[in-house]
């Protein structure tokens, strides 16, 4: 099992641009074998700061340290044992995927012999055996997001740090990358710090995730500790749906005690309260005769947490989806 | 299991030092397999063996004027001499070196940019100068290949055709005039390097990179005219006395191209005859012996133009450099 030997470790780290905070005294700690999601909205400081923690920029004030190394001073030797995946990982178009993979392999030093068989295991692993003596020039999203992972691969790192991975990658694509990063991280211990919007895709995998909003970690622990915590807080959603729907089942629920704010989206209604409501609403909705067809609370999946910290953010996420069910609905209702 | 972390000094600089150089020699290899198997590269390498090749053409029908001029140093003549209204190999390389050097520089770091390999590279264990010190050094490498390659095909035409063998002042002439030359081609590696990392698009890059040359290499000298003869004009009645201000100021600010500093130096270098660069007063006309300067001679009269040459290539290069290292890399 992965002790609990901490790996990477930032204190206060903070980046601004002229009079913006790009991320804001940042505390993180992540130990060997873990894999830590830093999941927030685009434009939240999570580039940045992977971006700092491999010393491509430097911290406006405040530190990093990957095994020891301050990010800042050493970079070369916090970059030999840290595969970063950019965002937007390019490749050699005119080379094949083995001519990227080998050069990769001798910038870092690696022996001929090293090479090769690390091309052929990776090549393997990532399952891009037959394609791999095409030009990169003509791969798919898909394929150049394989590529990437072997590359950061060749040097054999302790630490992976990817960035927005699952990004333009079908769902096949993206199970497979993270089955990968799961066996890297329970089979070879290796630490994981997957930046992402896409919280469902990365949810799975991670030991603990992060909730970067504004350049700010709102939270941070297990997924379901986060759950826990906003019970705390009193925060309830309930999903709810009955027939027959439409202005009277509104008009009823606004009406049962305890309920803040009603919100549509897709085919329920989100009910939303500080205390528990299920009881009073389901009694309330057969008193009046309605037939109940789905009440669940939520709370412990990470969309309804994610949302809930970028709301604490004042970020208005999600606001896709509330226009399509408003659109459905007719208008948002408040109670 | 897991490692203990390892002691952050121990062997710190000897690690360093290896990065940098397996770092180096990784890239150079990659960037210069990259030029010799470029389309680019055999485009330009091709124009300048067929222009050569025409210019030498055109020097062997001149040949015989040339020669019954002064019949010494026939094989550095094949360089200089022009005919059939064909400009000479030495000037048809004057005006294509500097194309040379920007069309093997003009994307040099702005391709890596767009392609998101600049990513890449930035997160290897290698130095981040590492990367454009290789990409200069390789481009030099090829830009030498080149110059001395047409050499070569000049001296193997010229022991085919004219069946003069060169003697080793003329070799070494040859030999000098080449590598000026190259450093001539560095200079405009350098810039297009320069405009490469600072502009985002290579098309940019590559379009003031080559105003710049056609600015230099046909303008220039106009408008130092021009400028020569609006501070000291030349006509009424200070005339006579501001001929020589005039000439002065023309020469000197011709001479910020590089394009004239490298045709006053090879016309020195490539001719023996050639005595000085400057206005030569009567009195120290006189007296002078015809003859022809030694090589030491004929260097030592451009030896400025030698030096500031280099010394423009390496700050051009400096400057690209610096802004590079200084650049954000953001993903």
């Amino acid at each position: 099992m992965p002790d609990s030997e901490c790996i990477l470790k930032t204190r206060s780290l903070t980046k601004r641009y002229g009079s913006i905070t790009a991320v804001d005294s940042l505390d993180l700690e992540i130990n060997r074998g873990e894999v830590f999601g830093l999941l927030g909205p685009n434009g939240a400081g999570k580039t940045t700061t992977t971006l700092m923690l491999l010393g491509l920029t430097e911290p406006s004030a405040g530190s990093a340290s990957i095994l020891g190394w301050d990010c800042t001073r050493n970079p070369i030797s916090v970059k030999r044992v840290v595969g970063y995946l950019p965002d937007n990982m390019g490749f050699y178009a005119h080379m094949t995927g083995r001519e990227n993979l080998r050069f990769t392999g001798r910038v870092n030093g690696l022996s001929e012999k090293k090479i090769e068989e690390r091309i052929k295991e990776l090549t393997e692993r990532v399952g891009l055996s037959e394609a791999i003596d095409r030009r990169t020039g003509g791969y798919s999203k898909g394929m150049k997001q394989r590529l990437g992972i072997a590359d950061i691969l060749m040097k054999d790192p302790e630490i992976l740090i990817m960035d927005e991975p699952t990004t333009g990658l079908d769902p096949e694509g993206t199970r497979a990358l993270m089955e990968l990063v799961r066996t890297l991280s329970v089979e070879e211990h290796k630490t994981v710090l997957i930046s992402s919007h896409q919280l469902f895709q990365v949810q799975q995998v991670c030991d603990r995730v992060g909730i970067f909003v504004k350049g700010k970690l709102e939270a941070s622990g297990p997924i379901g500790e986060l759950g826990r915590q906003l019970e705390q807080s009193g925060m309830y959603t309930i999903e709810i749906m009955a027939s027959p729907g439409g202005e009277p089942l509104l008009d009823l629920i606004r009406g049962v005690e305890g309920v803040e704010e009603i919100e549509p989206e897709h085919d329920v209604l989100l009910v939303r309260s500080s205390t528990d409501t299920r009881y009073p609403l389901m009694k309330a909705l057969i008193d009046a005769g309605f037939r109940p067809e789905h009440l669940r609370q939520r709370g412990s999946d990470l969309d309804e947490i994610y949302r809930r910290y970028f709301d604490k953010g004042g970020d208005s996420h999600g606001t896709d989806d509330v226009a399509k069910a408003q659109k459905r609905f007719g208008r948002k209702v408040r109670a | 299991m897991s490692q203990k972390p390892r002691s952050a000094s121990a062997g710190k600089y000897e690690r360093d030092r290896r990065a940098r150089s397996t770092g180096f020699s990784a890239l150079y290899h990659k960037e210069l397999a990259d030029h010799v198997h470029s389309a680019r590269f055999y485009i330009v390498f091709s124009l300048l063996i067929l222009t050569s090749a025409a210019a030498f053409a055109g020097a062997l029908s001149g040949m015989q004027a040339a020669i019954q001029q002064s019949p010494d140093f026939i094989f550095l003549k094949l360089f200089t001499t022009s005919g059939n209204s064909i400009p000479s190999v030495a000037s048809f390389l004057a005006y294509l070196a500097p194309l040379t050097g920007i069309v093997l520089g003009f994307d040099a770091i702005s391709s890596e940019r767009t392609q998101g390999t600049l990513n890449r590279l930035a997160s290897q264990p290698i130095y981040r100068d590492t990367l454009i010190i290789a990409k200069f050094m390789a481009g030099f490498t090829v830009i030498l290949v080149m110059s001395l390659a047409i050499g070569v095909m000049v001296v193997g035409l010229g022991l085919v055709t004219v069946g003069v063998v060169p003697g080793p002042e003329e070799i070494a002439r040859a030999l000098i005039y080449l590598i000026y030359t190259a450093v001539y081609m560095a200079l405009w590696l350098a810039l297009a390097i320069f405009f490469s990392v600072v502009c985002k698009h290579a098309a940019t890059s590559a379009l003031i990179a080559i105003s710049i040359w056609i600015y230099m290499t046909l303008f220039h000298s106009m408008v130092s005219g021009i400028i020569g003869n609006l501070v000291f004009p030349v006509n009424g009645i200070t005339g006579l006395d501001n001929l020589l201000n005039n000439y002065l100021l023309s020469l000197n600010l011709s001479r910020i191209s590089p394009y004239y500093l490298y045709i006053e130096a090879i016309s020195i270098i490539l001719n023996p005859n050639m005595r000085a660069l400057f206005v030569a007063s009567q009195q120290a006309v006189s007296g002078a012996i015809a003859g022809y300067l030694s090589l030491d001679q004929s260097l030592l009269l451009i030896w400025p133009h030698l030096t500031a040459m280099l010394a423009a290539a390496l700050t051009m290069f400096g400057i690209s450099y610096v802004k590079f290292i200084r650049q954000e890399i953001r993903a």
